[in-house]
């Protein structure tokens, strides 16, 4: 089971953790505080080749439009299809039933060069 | 701009103090939202809430010729009637919209005119120039009023507990108040659709009157659900939806025009354009997918680029929502294409206002 301790982040506010190659991705609490009332969730295709870095999903509050990054290179495996009906669930969990996608991935070493949690609280610390 | 460099209104403590998220708006520092905007929205049109509007602007225009002046900048008939208030454009010569604002008439040689934040300075200067050939004094009085807009279907039973008689004031109209022991105005006007109340009161009373309605159980609320509330009622946000491109009628305010008045700034054009027909028209969308429609986005029909969006959100009541400027011969029922992030969405073409209840 994993929790927002066992997650790697990075700087854009993206959390993953990962099950073999698989690694699920979400948005961290303070990136759903921040957006606040998440409104729909424009989420990338099943199949879909991403790099790490490249913007691949895009979660709509009322005010506003935030781009997400996908945090490793891989292809979408699969993608939250509950977030269709309830896009709020981002806000309410969002490290866990607000996860965003899960990417299979192709350099696992990205993984690793992703930041932990004390040191992502401590670039949003400001 | 850092958050220092801002104007601050006098309530902008109490906003943060209250948990606004202050954002630069227009260069006042104001709270976007408290709570979250759902929430915000949700007790406007369910209970009350309040907005700090005190960056809003208030210039009286006193003298033998208040009205005819007024009657001159604008191009609705202004009502002469002791506590009526008229909404109205104010135009350029070539009938194109400076600014719209509501103007209050406090004796028949004696007007309050409230306007918007962003255009004070360019409202003042414009009635200063108008002003010359006309027996009037114009004074700019916005640094020394705050101002509290207390809007919802419980606004007035709230507000209740400190002016008296607030129910019987018709819409529209303004009234002078007394109140922590200062004079100020109340008036039956709002910008979310809902019946409610704006009050004024000098800039060092405005907080105790925010603590008042704050312990009445009125919810502060930003500017991310006014924009939601103003939307949905179908009211346009200047300097978006309106500017000085666009006349009355482009904007699809031809009500606020009288022609048969006698003269006002900007009737020849407006005639002209009526004569000859509008290329273009301010017309509301409804997304028929998920997704949120915003400023900017272009409109499509048949494949072909027609126009772009001023205003879109995302209503709690209505989902994807939004107005742009398209050919005015588009019918309401017609289907068009929005670019949001790239890819294009399906809209309708409807009626305005989206929302129509209590007001």
């Amino acid at each position: 089971m994993h929790t927002e301790e066992t997650s790697r982040f990075a700087k854009t506010h993206e959390w993953a953790h990962t099950e073999g190659d698989i690694a699920t991705v979400g948005i961290s609490n303070h990136a759903q505080e921040e957006i606040s009332d998440i409104v729909f969730v424009d989420l990338p295709k099943v199949g879909q080749q991403v790099t790490a870095g490249q913007n691949c999903c895009v979660i709509e509050s009322v005010k506003s439009a935030s781009e997400i990054y996908a945090p490793v290179s891989g292809e979408i495996v699969e993608v939250n299809e509950a977030l269709n009906a309830d896009p709020a669930l981002v806000n309410r969990e969002p490290h866990g039933n607000g996860w965003l996608f899960k990417i299979k991935m192709t350099a696992p070493a990205e993984y690793e060069n992703l930041l932990d949690l004390s040191a992502y609280k401590a670039t949003i610390q400001k | 701009m850092t958050h220092s460099e801002l104007k601050k209104t006098p309530l902008a403590s109490r906003c943060e103090s209250a948990g606004g998220k202050m954002v630069n708006f227009h260069g006042w520092l104001l709270p976007v939202q408290f709570d979250g905007i759902i929430a915000e929205h949700k007790a406007v049109r369910e209970a009350a809430g309040m907005f700090d509007v005190s960056h809003m602007g208030q210039i009286f225009v006193e003298g033998k010729d208040a009205w005819p002046f007024l009657q001159y900048i604008n191009c609705n008939n202004i009502k002469n009637a002791p506590a009526a208030g008229t909404y109205s454009h104010i135009l350029t010569e070539k009938g194109t919209i400076i600014d719209d604002a509501i103007s209050f008439c406090l004796t028949p040689e004696k007007f309050l005119v409230v306007v918007n934040a962003a255009c004070i300075s360019e409202d003042f200067a414009w009635f200063q120039k108008q002003a010359a050939n006309f027996n009037v004094s114009v004074r700019n009085e916005s640094a020394d009023w705050g101002m509290i807009a207390v809007q919802g279907p419980q606004a007035l039973e709230k507000v209740s507990n400190l002016i008296s008689d607030v129910p019987e004031l018709p819409r529209f109209h303004i009234k002078e108040i007394e109140l922590f022991g200062a004079k100020g105005y109340v008036t039956r006007t709002g910008y979310t659709g809902e019946d409610g109340v704006e009050i004024m009161l000098p800039a060092g009373k405005i907080g105790g009157l925010w603590d008042a309605l704050l312990h009445l159980g009125v919810k502060p609320c930003g500017l991310g659900a006014r924009d939601v509330l103003r939307l949905e009622a179908g009211y346009l946000l200047n300097g978006a939806d309106a500017d000085q491109t666009r006349t009355p009628y482009e904007a699809n305010c031809g009500w606020v025009v009288k022609l048969a008045k006698e003269n006002f700034v900007g009737k020849a054009a407006l005639a002209a354009q009526k004569e000859q027909g509008l290329k273009q028209k301010l017309t509301a969308f409804v997304l028929k997918s998920p997704g949120v429609p915003r400023a900017e986005c272009k409109v499509y029909s048949g494949g072909k680029e027609i126009g772009v969006l001023t205003s879109g959100t995302y209503s709690p009541l209505f989902k994807g929502i939004a107005v742009g400027y398209i050919p005015a011969d588009v019918p309401v029922g017609s289907e068009v294409e929005i670019e949001i992030h790239g890819k294009r969405a399906k809209a309708e073409v409807v009626k305005t206002p989206f929302y129509k209840n209590r007001v």
